[in-house]
């Protein structure tokens, strides 16, 4: 697929991402020049020469991964468009980070896709939210709000029907307190308004051919559905947005054969709650419980990439301690934990989606209530726990905690916390996952419905952005916590699970794995609890800024969630002092850039097994609408 | 759920004590209404973070079939609850509303959570819906974010009390038992924003008022983005940008019948159309028999 004549065979060996960038700039001096601003990384490149210089960092320098492709509105701020990439090398290292900026009236930007098929929903993401146009993008068109919609919204001088002020707090309910239900200061009361020009017949076309018409599956319509006889060979399958086995509110539409699809064209947005949005009126903390509703299976991983990306701008200023050793372990233990709620849900609803109608998930939701239970005692609440702080936690572990003794018997016990937490590491959660291998591994009905299925090979993971159990179920031993080490991971002992065959079976296979290697990181983390007992959880001892100011610049924080990487590109485009409010806060979702290989992988299978390939992607929506 | 006899009782007229226990004199109501409350069938269908707590109070702990709740339903066809879980999109509420519309009667909506019941955290988000009540009746609220699977067991408790005291003689309490069929609730439409059909004469008297004189108790409405999305298959620069400070209230309407008129019609159309199809697939069905 590569057109670049000179590439080498292999890419070449750099010491830093310096030099990468020095080789960058001695080979194409006009291309490119340093991003100089203050806190900003990385390199401008020319957007002329865009395609050029990607092909280039993807192959002579090795960067084969394309981790978030982004925009940001720098309205009043250089008044431009901006596109910003993050690639990596799946040998693990940094980032470079490459920007293209355009103008704001009519923006376009040449599409990567022809490099990394992993930015074709991200670009579709910033048409739609931003209304950049990517040249040479092969399906442009919205993908979270549906064709039609008024205007980008996230560009910053769109404004909502609700819109009181740019930045929170606001200033009609702060210091006072006051109270005033939004929908009585809106002429139409139900969130909407209207652009001056709008005609509404166009819109009352309930057709067969209306209803697919934005989708651009490649099959004419009215010939396919409006046919007198039944001599067709192809048709089209409505999955969604209601479906039990969507794992929300997703949406398909196949094309198919007999049984065998043909096409598969992912309509998503039907969560899409305009977290990005929200996130850029809140100040940073506000934004910590929004992190907890993206996916909400495993909220502590999310608090978790949030804090990290605030911390690295806020490092960039003089009054910021790191966190303490305490409340690094702290993290990972929470993050664990959450990995193993994820891992069992994920494995769970998959069966559900092969055939395994709900046996397996309640065995797992048994344990997931202890974990559950655990995560109440110590945060407050069951699953959305807004627990992290920036440079520090909520709170440290209270003493004793209550959970219930066990599930047929619904009597609450008060247990010493550590005693409760070495038997659930050492005892409960090792026996599940026993038990599920016992039951599932060698199962012939499994490996029947699985084995072979959805098959993604690792050159295609790669290019396709794959993240999380997806990606190192193609082969590819990319695991965050190894590649770009955060937290305490560098010292606890740990292998990267991996599978080689890019199947479903494969995937599952990793999520097993990674169950085992997640209680092994619990059982190191047990005794450094007990190490640290009594130290703060806050470097000075007190609970930091309630409304920090974050220093100017960039930040791309990045973790290795359940779903895969998660990572956060937050702007603080303050002056001199900071900012209290970020001015761009992206978020990588996993869930989001793992569905763009779907229709790839299901392919030439059956419909049937297309809801078990979507499973063993595992997706969460509040994650991928955002 | 056991029938207490005694309980269902309701009579001034004395049962001898003998038959206390195979015997009861009640309303037609109270027997209708014991026998709803005890089999409610809950649509499977979740939008969010809620739905996840509703899955955790339908499993093994908390197990929400001990008050009769166990038969979850994929299709709204069989199903008498809609347990609206999570936030409330505009672009989702289409379906929902449409799914709403398929379910039989008598039917009821539990708002799960901050989300269906008021828009929640989510509110000022330009895609989402300020509470699920804007579009259908909702019955029973239960707050939290996400209500705990005890919340929700509470508010499903409500329901039950809820339909203990309705009475299928009162018109009001259960509209489902008029005359003739009931009206559907109109699907909101998504243009430019979501349209609601109900408001439709909102919208237009709005615009016709927004003409001449500023409205009376309104805030002044933001100014919409000037950009004016283009085709995405011709690429075309930008086209006319709007005049600053757009009038959002500035709503033009065709003039005359009710612009989803053309929805009837393209509806009647296909059902024509339709008909005739049948009509043509059975004459050619006679013609095969004769032949044979
Ligand atoms: S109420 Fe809270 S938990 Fe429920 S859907 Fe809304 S944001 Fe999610």
């Amino acid at each position: 697929m590569d057109s670049f004549a000179a590439a080498p065979e292999m890419p070449l060996e750099f010491a830093s991402i310096d030099d990468a960038i020095e080789h960058l700039k001695s080979s194409h001096p006009y291309a490119i020049k340093l991003d100089e601003r203050d806190g900003y990384d990385g390199i401008i490149v020319d957007a002329d020469q865009l395609l050029n210089i990607a092909r280039v960092i993807r192959d002579d320098l090795g960067f084969d991964y394309l981790s978030s492709a982004t925009a940001v509105d720098y309205l009043g701020e250089g008044d431009h468009m901006e596109m910003v990439y993050h690639a990596y090398r799946t040998s693990g290292g940094g980032a470079l980070v490459f920007k293209a900026q355009t103008d704001r009236e009519n923006p376009t930007i040449p599409s990567l896709t022809s490099v990394w098929r992993g930015a074709d929903f991200q670009e579709r993401e910033a048409w739609d939210l931003y209304g950049i146009r990517f040249s040479g993008h092969p399906n442009l068109k919205r993908i979270l709000m549906w064709e039609g919609f008024h205007g980008h919204p996230m560009r910053k001088d769109w404004r909502e029907a609700y819109y009181e002020e740019d930045q929170k707090p606001f200033d009609s309910r702060w210091p006072g307190g006051h109270v005033h239900r939004s929908e009585e200061k809106n002429v139409f009361g139900k969130n909407v308004s209207y652009p001056q020009d709008i005609d509404l017949n166009r819109l009352m076309d309930s057709s067969e051919s209306a209803v697919y018409e934005s989708l651009g599956l490649g099959v004419d319509i009215e010939r396919v559905m409006d046919k007198d006889g039944f001599e067709t060979n192809e048709l089209v399958v409505n999955m969604g947005p209601h479906h039990p086995s969507t794992h929300g509110v997703f949406r398909m539409v196949l094309t198919v054969d007999g049984e065998t699809v043909t096409s598969l064209e992912p309509v998503m947005g039907y969560l899409h709650r305009n977290h990005e949005k929200i996130g850029e009126r809140n100040t940073y903390l506000h934004n910590i419980p929004f992190t907890d509703r993206l996916d909400y299976i495993s909220s502590m991983g999310n608090n978790h990439g949030y804090v990290l990306a605030v911390e690295q701008l806020m490092s960039l200023g003089r009054r910021y301690n790191p966190p303490t050793y305490r409340c690094e372990a702290l993290r990972v233990m929470m993050v664990e934990l959450s990995r193993i709620v994820n891992h069992l849900w994920a494995i769970g609803f998959w069966l559900n989606d092969i055939g395994a109608f709900f046996t397996p998930v309640l065995y797992f939701i048994q344990e997931r209530e202890r974990i559950l239970d655990f995560f109440e005692a110590v945060a407050g609440s069951r699953m959305m726990c807004n627990y992290m702080r920036f440079g520090g936690l909520f709170g440290d572990l209270p003493e004793r905690i209550k959970s219930v003794t066990n599930l047929t018997n619904d009597r609450v016990r008060d247990y010493n916390t550590m005693q409760f937490l070495t038997e659930m590491i050492n005892e409960r959660i090792p026996r599940t996952i026993d038990e599920l291998e016992l039951l599932l591994t060698q199962n012939e009905i499994v490996l029947e419905r699985s084995v072979d299925v959805g098959v993604l090979s690792a050159d295609d993971a790669i290019n396709f952005s794959a993240a999380g159990p997806l990606l190192r179920g193609s082969g590819v031993a990319y695991d965050i916590r190894r590649a770009e080490p955060y937290s305490i991971y560098p010292e606890l002992d740990f292998d990267i699970a991996v599978e080689d065959e890019g199947d479903m079976y494969a995937r599952y296979r990793v999520r097993v794995q990674e169950l085992r290697e997640s209680v092994r990181i619990l059982r190191q983390i047990l005794p450094r609890l007990e190490a640290t007992r009594g130290e703060s959880i806050w470097a000075d001892g007190k609970p930091g800024a309630y409304a920090p100011r974050v220093p100017h610049g960039e930040a791309y924080g990045r973790v290795e969630n359940g779903k895969g990487e998660l990572g956060y590109y937050i702007v603080s485009a303050g002056g001199r002092g900071g900012s209290a409010n970020p001015w761009r806060y992206h978020v990588r979702a996993p869930s989001f850039i793992n569905l763009t290989p779907l229709g790839h992988m299901s392919k030439g299978h059956k419909v049937a097994d297309v809801v078990g390939i979507l499973g063993s992607i595992d997706i969460v929506l509040g994650e991928t609408d955002r | 759920m056991e029938l207490n006899l005694q309980e269902l009782n309701a009579t001034e007229f004395p049962v001898p004590v003998e038959l206390e226990d195979n015997i009861a004199i009640t309303s037609l109501s109270q027997l209708y209404n014991w026998g709803r409350r005890n089999s409610m069938w809950p649509m499977l269908f979740g939008l969010a973070c809620c739905a996840i707590e509703m899955i955790a109070t339908a499993s093994s702990r908390f197990d929400f079939s001990r008050f009769g709740f166990e038969v979850m339903r994929a299709t709204p066809r069989q199903a008498d609850l809609m347990i609206v879980s999570g936030t409330v999109t505009k672009k989702m509420v289409v379906p929902i509303v449409r799914l709403y519309n398929q379910m039989p009667e008598p039917k009821y909506v539990l708002a799960m959570g901050a989300c269906a019941s008021g828009g929640g955290p989510f509110k000022e988000g330009y895609n989402v819906v300020s509470g699920m009540d804007k579009y259908l009746p909702v019955d029973v609220y239960v707050p939290g974010c996400p209500p705990t699977p005890q919340a929700l067991l509470y508010g499903m408790i409500a329901l039950q009390r809820k339909i203990d005291g309705q009475s299928i003689a009162n018109g009001d309490d259960v509209p489902w038992y008029g005359v003739g069929p009931a009206e559907p609730t109109p699907v909101p439409v998504l243009g430019p924003d979501i349209i609601d059909p109900r408001q439709m004469d909102m919208i237009r008297r709005q615009a016709e008022s927004a003409a001449d004189a500023p409205l009376l108790g309104s805030r002044e409405l933001p100014a919409l983005t000037q950009m004016v999305a283009a085709k995405v298959e011709t690429a075309a620069p930008v086209a006319e940008a709007a005049p600053a400070d757009v009038d959002a209230l500035n709503v033009v309407l065709p003039a005359g019948a009710a612009p989803w008129a053309e929805a009837e019609d393209i509806r009647e159309k296909r059902r024509l159309r339709a008909l005739a199809r049948k009509a043509l697939r059975a004459s050619r069905r006679a013609a095969q028999a004769e032949g044979e």
